[in-house]
């Protein structure tokens, strides 16, 4: 990973993006003056009547904060508003303070796709930091393009769509799910999967690219695919069933309250995930806290982020997320693509010099953000990121060891072909 | 299903057979504390699964507790745990019903809608108070992992342990109603309130002490299900459908209706599960529940109730 900070560039305005992270206390003492002295006129930067003025601009944030997706989203907005404070503390945006809306929507799709439009029409947000399920981005996406928003949406989620008013901040399925099944065809030898889920589009779809995959690209077999009604809590059966087929991996994507009776059960059915491979894609730190380290201690994660991940980026970004948010926090995938949203957004305007949805969707391609918790991301032409791949072992105390990760940044593929 | 061993599939059938007996258990479980305060009262708590939710936090709560202050009695604390959730969820009922249902009895709709209302402020209150992430119940190591009773065939022990507390706590709720004086009083009020009224019931305690010991119940199974899932502000949510499912199914005025009820859904469920996948196997069961509710809209078993 390439984050060392080139100190000569330090000052620039277009380089203040790296420090983030790992250097932004020991800077900001000096910055702030700085920006003042060439604060681009208001009539420069806005010319579309967004909420800037000549000392503010103004953000959305749009997550559940009530309701059954409270549980998933109170990261992201803990680390929307962290990167939103440090950016603040660095001199803000074109020299503009960020202040930020904060609305709830409640877990219920319409009220999102509601509060998206008093965010962007009434309030006139600059951007908008929000969404984590599917169904609300689709949601939303209708009032982002008719009123000309930008989105920054933090979930890994399913692919098939890319839109003008959005960056995905987090990864699409080809980007999960390829270079793990690689893995462990590679490492553990694997020939038979047994491929599980919640049912809805997200497993759904990240299922059908893994069968997609196994079968023509790796030539290996998949000896089960089931789907569970969301909230299902018996697992009994397919364990059972399991045990009889005897699959090399388990690949299961369950969510939400699902996923703990899952883990639960399958360890009280005396599996025993040291010696059984599970790969998931929808278990990350976060998760790891309702589900109980010791339930699924030696089960594999593939995803881009790990609390644990090494790097000079995140040994910064981890004390300061634990110290806005309380020492018992952790930090899961999302968070770290939520915590990606205000940064890219800000680089991005230093980069097109204006707030404006058009030159910010257009200056959004090639931006590159290398204070990125996770390493170094780059904005894909398709509006998604390139970013690695990696496979994390679960420890019992919650947390994972970060055991691979791919050498080369994976491209977006929001539309892979032959996976459909 | 060929190409197995006799042997193996033997043992599947073994395990199959108990883990449908596992389900039985939990359903049951869940529906004991709704089937006997509908069943009394006639009123349909929506809250059902919140007060389930309470048992859980305070499962959660106890196990801190003890961790903290008590590790030498940690491997016991389940047992404290359950008498504690019972204890809260069940004065909880107590104060819900003085404050809310008891004005609400005239109008048996409404405390639909007031109990969803409460299902709501529930849970936001347990947001509010724990946390809007899932919390994790650490349990005791003796209560996790299995049984090896021969080299293919596994017994769970946490399943183990709610085929056992279903058991007992089934017993007790029978015992109380067929037994004991309350119990007379309980089935009088159902058979004719009015007339058990007159001649000297005070049915307005009778309804308040169902209520409790309903919602109590429901902490209870609360308590046994951080055993098996989650526990998190909305996790009650999960078990609710089945819950009305199940007293629906059975004929909301009996005991042994919601005991049969529980045994038909969960064996069919389980079995399905095994031959068909997880959500075709729910369509299924769903629909044979329609269909039988079809021919028979009182349920399983019903009393004779004179209206």
């Amino acid at each position: 990973m390439s984050s060392e900070k080139p100190t000569g560039n330090l000052l620039t305005p277009t380089r203040r993006g790296l420090l983030v992270g790992a250097a932004t206390l020991s800077a900001t003492a000096m910055l702030p003056q700085f920006a003042r002295a060439d604060v681009p006129p208001t009539s420069a930067v806005n010319t579309t009547g967004l909420a800037v003025t000549d000392t503010e601009v103004t953000v959305g944030i749009l997550h559940s904060v009530t309701g059954t997706m409270a549980i998933s989203e109170t990261g992201s907005v803990e680390a929307e508003k962290l990167a939103i404070e440090q950016i603040n503390a660095q001199g803000g945006v074109l020299g503009r303070k960020i202040k930020f809306i904060q609305e709830d929507g409640a877990s219920d799709w319409p009220t999102f796709a509601e509060k998206a439009k008093k965010l962007l029409v009434q309030d006139k947000c600059a951007a908008v930091m929000g969404c984590w399920t599917s169904a609300s981005r689709k949601a939303v996406l209708p009032v982002f393009e008719q009123y000309n928003g930008m989105l920054y949406y933090p979930t890994f989620y399913e692919g098939l769509e890319q839109s003008k008013n959005v960056i995905y901040t987090g990864q699409e399925a080809t980007q999960q799910i390829l270079a793990g099944l690689n893995w462990v065809e590679k490492e553990k030898g694997a020939k038979t999967f047994y491929l599980l889920g919640s049912d809805y589009i997200w497993p759904r779809t990240s299922n059908k690219i893994a069968r997609k995959h196994i079968e023509n690209v790796l030539k290996l077999k998949v000896v089960g695919e089931e789907y569970f009604p969301l909230g299902s809590t018996q697992f009994n059966s397919v364990i059972n069933k399991m045990k009889l087929v005897k699959p090399d991996v388990i690949y299961a994507i369950i969510v939400g309250g699902s996923n703990v009776a899952f883990y639960k059960q399958l360890k009280a059915a005396g599996i025993d995930l040291n010696k059984q491979t599970l790969m998931t894609i929808s278990v990350t730190e976060d998760e790891i806290l309702g589900i109980g380290g010791e339930n699924i201690v030696g089960a594999y994660a593939c995803m881009k982020y790990f609390q644990s991940l090494d790097n000079p980026n995140n040994k910064a970004f981890v004390p300061a997320f634990k110290k806005m948010w309380g020492e018992n926090t952790v930090i899961g995938d999302v968070t770290q693509a939520a915590y990606l949203g205000p940064w890219l957004w800000k680089l991005t305007a230093e980069k097109a010099g204006s707030f404006d949805i058009d030159k910010i969707a257009a200056a959004s391609p090639g931006v590159e953000f290398k204070g990125a918790p996770e390493g170094y991301v780059r904005i894909h032409e398709n509006h998604h990121l390139w970013s690695k791949t990696r496979v994390g072992r679960a420890r019992d105390d919650g947390q994972y060891d970060v055991i691979y990760e791919t050498a080369e940044l994976m491209e977006p593929d929001p539309f892979p072909k032959g996976y459909q | 299903m060929f190409g197995y061993s006799l042997g193996e599939l033997g043992s599947i059938l073994v395990m199959q057979g108990f883990s449908g007996l596992i389900l039985f258990s939990v359903y049951l479980l869940m529906a004991l504390g709704l089937a006997i305060i509908f069943g009394q009262m006639g009123v349909i708590n929506m809250a059902h699964g919140e007060f389930m939710i309470l048992g859980a936090y305070m499962t959660y709560f106890c196990s801190h507790l003890f961790q903290s202050h008590l590790p030498t009695l940690y491997a016991g604390y389940f047992f404290v745990a359950m008498i504690v959730a019972f204890i809260v969820s069940g004065a909880a009922g107590l104060f819900v019903e003085w404050a809310l249902i008891q004005r609400l009895y005239k109008r048996p709709l409404d405390t639909l809608l007031a109990t969803w209302g409460l299902s709501l402020i529930m849970q936001q209150a347990f947001r509010s108070g724990f946390g809007a992430r899932e919390v994790g119940v650490e349990l005791p190591p003796w209560m996790m992992g299995s049984l090896q009773v021969t080299d293919t065939i596994e017994v769970q022990i946490n399943g183990l342990f709610v085929m056992g507390l279903t058991l007992l706590i089934t017993a007790g709720v029978a015992l109380l109603l067929f037994k004991s004086r309350w119990g007379l009083q309980v089935r009088s009020v159902v058979a004719n309130r009015t007339m058990a009224g007159a001649v000297g019931i005070d049915t307005r305690r009778i309804d308040r002490f169902t209520f409790g010991l309903g919602c109590g119940i429901a902490g209870i199974a609360g308590s046994a299900f951080t055993m098996i899932g989650s526990t998190g502000p909305t996790a009650g949510q999960l078990y609710i459908v089945d819950t009305f499912l199940v007293v629906v199914f059975g004929g909301a005025q009996s005991l042994l209706g919601t005991i049969a009820s529980a045994f038909t859904i969960s064996q069919s469920q389980s079995t399905l599960e095994f031959f068909l996948t997880g959500s075709m196997a729910k369509v299924l069961t769903l629909l044979i529940v329609i269909g039988i509710l079809m021919l028979r809209p009182q349920g399983l078993f019903a009393l004779k109730v004179r209206r």
